[in-house]
């Protein structure tokens, strides 16, 4: 028996020494990134950020110097009044001073953390004075960004997974930043508040990057505030981090941080690709222009549950379908408006007209459908106008 | 006396109005429902073994997740506990029965459907629930898969048995102790379920009114959690919480109750601070219905919310803590053997306070919006529901084991249960704190290589706490079919309360003369 309890000591003392090499071992996120053998919350790279991590060590410190008082005596409890060795048990049951000290005390201490805690609270709450504000909109499974700019059009784009599905599926070795790659990742400006306005589109999401500090429910028909300045450029990475469906663990945040001139730069691109978007919008494209450029849209935005051939999977097969086989205007109403209570979504408002009228025609001549009819963005544009 | 045994055959477990043997059909069916939602982890741990998809696709890892969740919650822990309630209760407060014995049958008997239906969702056409255990709307709702209306009826049918049961203890309580029993005379297990069972009553109607807005969302048109209907999803949320926070109560409730008996039995020392145990165990449960908000830090409340249900929260550590403090005192010049259920009533204490740390931590708003929804909330909660729970009912049963059949189990195969139980369980859910401060979201079926040590770790843990269930159950067979019977009715020198002075098996019927409290 006393081997036993010798035993019962040192293996519950295990957790408690597992929990104090938290500091010794605690490599953490410099870049964004999670790091092997990352035992500890990133600090991340804004005052925010910083604040409650300083926050979470206060309080796990507490925690820790309560847990060696508290367990100590335990114990050694367990340990000097074995019944070998303290036959004769007291019997004491109460103790009114003792009892109003452990009660008061530890009332003291949460007092002790309340107040770092409000203030810090209340500096996240703070959302005034934002030089630059992102509509950021959750998908099922995919972010949408958008540049609110007071002076002119907006600046909008999807984020999608970038990893390959052979990667997932385990065919091909698994890269540095596998499920936390995006084909378009978000690019802010450093030392720049930034205020994030979060809504989704569907379902329940969650926008979070850890080193940025953010975490924000996105809430279909509401919007969320929140913001960030970071001080440091880098590349940042998170994931969805509210349960959002199938597809949960694959929608990541990734949010490059560049310097003023840098972000200048990639805005102008942004926004001469929007006008070159707007002046493709009025204009006819051939049979071999559109299904190329519909080849592209599909493999990003429709393969995943229609297949790669279009056999189908999630989604119904395209090859031989009664949809991309039929009415034209009717092949458009369910891209645009999608088909409720599937997953079908509304690509409406996620492709632009000229993709939305190249996967049309792209899905209308391949897979064997050879329908030989085009739709131009203007077709699209005037079904969008007579709904 | 009018003694008379059982009836013969099937009829006496269906038509039973008898408390022990309806705390015997509990406890088997939550054993049953413990090893099948157990089966469902294994799932999710072996998918998780390693990063990539090899098991299972990610839409019936959603199933698993939810299934695990609903069935360890409402199909192991809390009927676990009701069993423990109607074979120990009557015989501790000196009654002949439950109040409403009658009663105490139909809420043993709609537990069997009722989760025959909700498995039955797995194999229906899309699939089970998969929107996690919270079933957040509009996930559970618009986007929820055709067999959610079962579900919906699953969890109403659920709700009617633990109302049932719980009125059933709180009419025993309050008419049955025998003459002497003071309120502030009955064993704390007593206290903790009486308690517990206020809190049931007042909250699975909330439960009850969630769902029956989601079937009303999904069948009638009405728009509760949709915007577009000008509805509000966060609705959902705040009306699931103001459940969902007193039931996590409900479970531990109990199991304080349990260690509260089985620490004074081993350290043959009174319980200290009987009275302060009472009034913390009231004050947790008041307030646990202010502070539900706590789980929804990160939905955009106004900030005056985030602080009340930050302040409130941070609150429930002082009862707890005193709690704490007097399951130690009462070790603390006593004279302690380590049986089994001591082992697993000392390691609950200790883990369950660790677990009352992170949830300290995770009170904190500004550091829950790094902590919100990752693994560091899923290691928070098996720490509190796994090692809080499950370690105190596992006490339980070795403690009263002895007392239901008359016979020992094996002390050697208990303590083995106890160590593989106690360091699987901590190789499985003390690296999901690192993970999730390292950013891994729950619920996700693959991840970024660099979780990869710690969720392997995880998973092989879960494997040894898994398997080392089935030396439990084998245990238990054991004793029932080969056990040693016991030399003293009384089984364990220290023990104190009433069950302990009628004889070793407990006849089957018990103080139909009430005993004379002192």
């Amino acid at each position: 028996m006393y081997q036993q309890a010798k035993r019962l000591y040192k293996l519950a003392l295990c957790p408690v020494l597992m929990l104090l090499s938290l500091l010794s071992t605690g490599a953490w996120a410099t870049e964004g990134n999670p790091q092997r053998w990352q035992t500890n919350m990133t600090p991340g790279v804004t005052e925010v950020g910083a604040k409650i991590y300083d926050l979470h060590m206060f309080v796990f410190w507490v925690c820790v110097v309560v847990g060696i008082i508290v367990f100590g005596v335990m114990f050694y409890s367990v340990f000097a009044y074995r019944k070998e060795r303290h036959e004769e048990p007291a019997t004491f049951h109460e103790n009114t001073k003792l009892e109003i000290a452990w009660t008061v005390v530890p009332f003291l201490l949460l007092i002790v953390m309340a107040v770092p805690a409000t203030s810090t609270l209340i500096e996240i709450y703070d959302t005034d004075d934002a030089e630059l504000d992102v509509l950021i909109t959750g998908y099922q499974w995919k972010w949408k960004y958008e540049y609110i700019n007071p002076e002119g059009d907006n600046v909008s784009f999807f984020s999608n997974l970038l990893t390959d599905k052979a990667e997932i599926g385990n065919n091909e070795a698994k890269g540095s930043n596998y499920l936390i790659e995006v084909d378009e990742p978000l690019v802010i400006p450093v030392d720049t508040k930034v205020r994030f306005l979060v809504t989704a589109n569907d379902v329940l999401h969650a926008w979070w990057v850890p080193a940025l500090a953010v975490k924000r429910d996105a809430i279909p028909g509401f919007i969320n505030e929140a913001w960030t300045k970071p001080t440091e450029t880098g590349v940042y990475r998170g994931q969805c981090a509210e349960l959002c469906g199938r597809d949960h663990g694959f929608m990541p945040i990734v949010v490059n941080v560049v310097e003023e001139p840098e972000y200048k730069a990639w805005m102008a691109t942004k926004q001469a690709e929007a006008a070159e978007i707007k002046k493709l919008m009025a204009q006819t494209f051939s049979m071999d222009e559109l299904v190329e450029r519909g080849k592209g849209i599909y493999n990003r935005s429709c393969m995943a549950c229609h297949g790669a051939n279009g056999e189908g999977g999630v989604g119904k097969p395209i090859a031989n379908s009664p949809i991309a086989t039929g009415e034209v205007t009717a092949h458009i109403d369910v891209l645009v408006n999608g088909v409720p209570g599937s997953a079908m979504q509304a690509f409406g408002g996620q492709l632009n007209d000229v993709d939305l009228a190249a996967v049309v025609t792209y899905t209308r001549n391949a897979f064997g459908n050879n329908m030989g009819d085009k739709v131009q963005p203007i077709d699209v544009y005037n079904f969008k106008k007579g709904q | 006396m009018g003694a008379h045994g059982p009836a013969k055959g099937l009829t006496r477990w269906l038509t039973t109005t008898n408390h022990k043997d309806i705390g015997s059909m509990y406890l088997w069916f939550s054993f049953a429902m413990f090893l099948l939602g157990g089966s469902f982890a294994m799932i999710i741990r072996a998918e998780l073994f390693q990063p990539g998809l090899q098991i299972v696709e990610p839409e019936f890892f959603n199933q698993m997740t939810t299934m695990h969740g609903l069935v360890m919650v409402f199909g192991a822990i809390m009927p676990a506990f009701v069993g423990l309630a109607n074979w120990m209760i009557p015989m501790m407060i000196g009654a002949p029965d439950m109040a409403l014995p009658r009663m105490n049958n139909w809420s043993f008997w709609i537990l069997p459907p009722t989760f025959l239906l909700l498995a039955s969702t797995l194999f229906m056409e899309g699939g089970g629930p998969n929107f996690g255990w919270t079933f957040y709307a509009p996930l559970s709702t618009t986007y929820a898969p055709p067999s959610v209306t079962f579900f919906i009826f699953a969890v109403h049918a659920m709700g009617i048995s633990s109302i049932m049961g719980s009125i059933n203890i709180i009419a025993t309580v309050v008419n049955m102790r025998a003459p002497g029993m003071t309120y502030m005379k009955m064993p704390m297990f007593v206290w903790t379920w009486l308690i517990t069972a206020f809190l049931l009553v007042a909250v699975m109607p909330v439960l009850a009114g969630a769902v029956t807005m989601m079937l009303m969302d999904i069948h009638f048109g009405t728009s509760f959690f949709s915007a577009a209907g000008g509805g509000d999803p966060v609705l959902f949320q705040h009306v699931f919480w103001f459940f969902g926070h007193p039931e996590v109560y409900i479970i531990i409730l109990p199991a304080f109750g349990v260690v509260s008996e089985v620490i004074p039995t081993f350290s043959r020392k009174p319980l200290f601070g009987y009275a302060s145990m009472v009034y913390a165990t009231a004050s947790i449960a008041f307030l646990s219905f202010i502070v539900w908000a706590h789980h929804m830090y990160t939905v955009g409340l106004p900030i005056a919310g985030e602080l009340f249900f930050m302040y409130a929260t941070m609150l429930i550590a002082v009862p707890t803590a005193a709690k704490v403090f007097n399951w130690i005192t009462t070790m603390f010049k006593g004279s302690i053997t380590l049986e089994t259920p001591m082992l697993f009533a000392i390691a609950k204490v200790f883990l369950f306070t660790v677990g009352g740390f992170s949830g300290l931590m995770l009170a904190i708003a500004p550091a829950d919006f790094q902590y919100h929804d990752s693994y560091f909330v899923v290691a928070h909660f098996h720490y509190t529901m796994v090692a809080g729970a499950i370690f105190a009912l596992s006490s339980a049963v070795y403690y009263w084991l002895p007392k239901w059949t008359g016979k020992m189990y094996n002390e050697t195969m208990g303590k083995v249960h106890f160590w593989v139980s106690f360091i699987g369980f901590n190789l499985t859910f003390f690296p999901q704190h690192f993970v999730g401060l390292a950013g891994m979201p729950r619920r996700i079926p693959d991840y970024n290589l660099m979780f990869a040590d710690f969720n392997m770790m995880s998973s092989i843990g879960a494997f040894i706490y898994g398997s080392s269930q089935l030396l439990f159950l084998f245990n238990i067979v054991r004793t029932i079919t080969h056990g040693k019977p016991v030399n003293d009715d009384k089984v364990w020198d220290g023990a104190t309360t009433l069950e302990w002075t009628v004889p070793s098996p407990a006849p089957y019927h018990t103080f139909s003369t009430p005993p004379e409290v002192k």
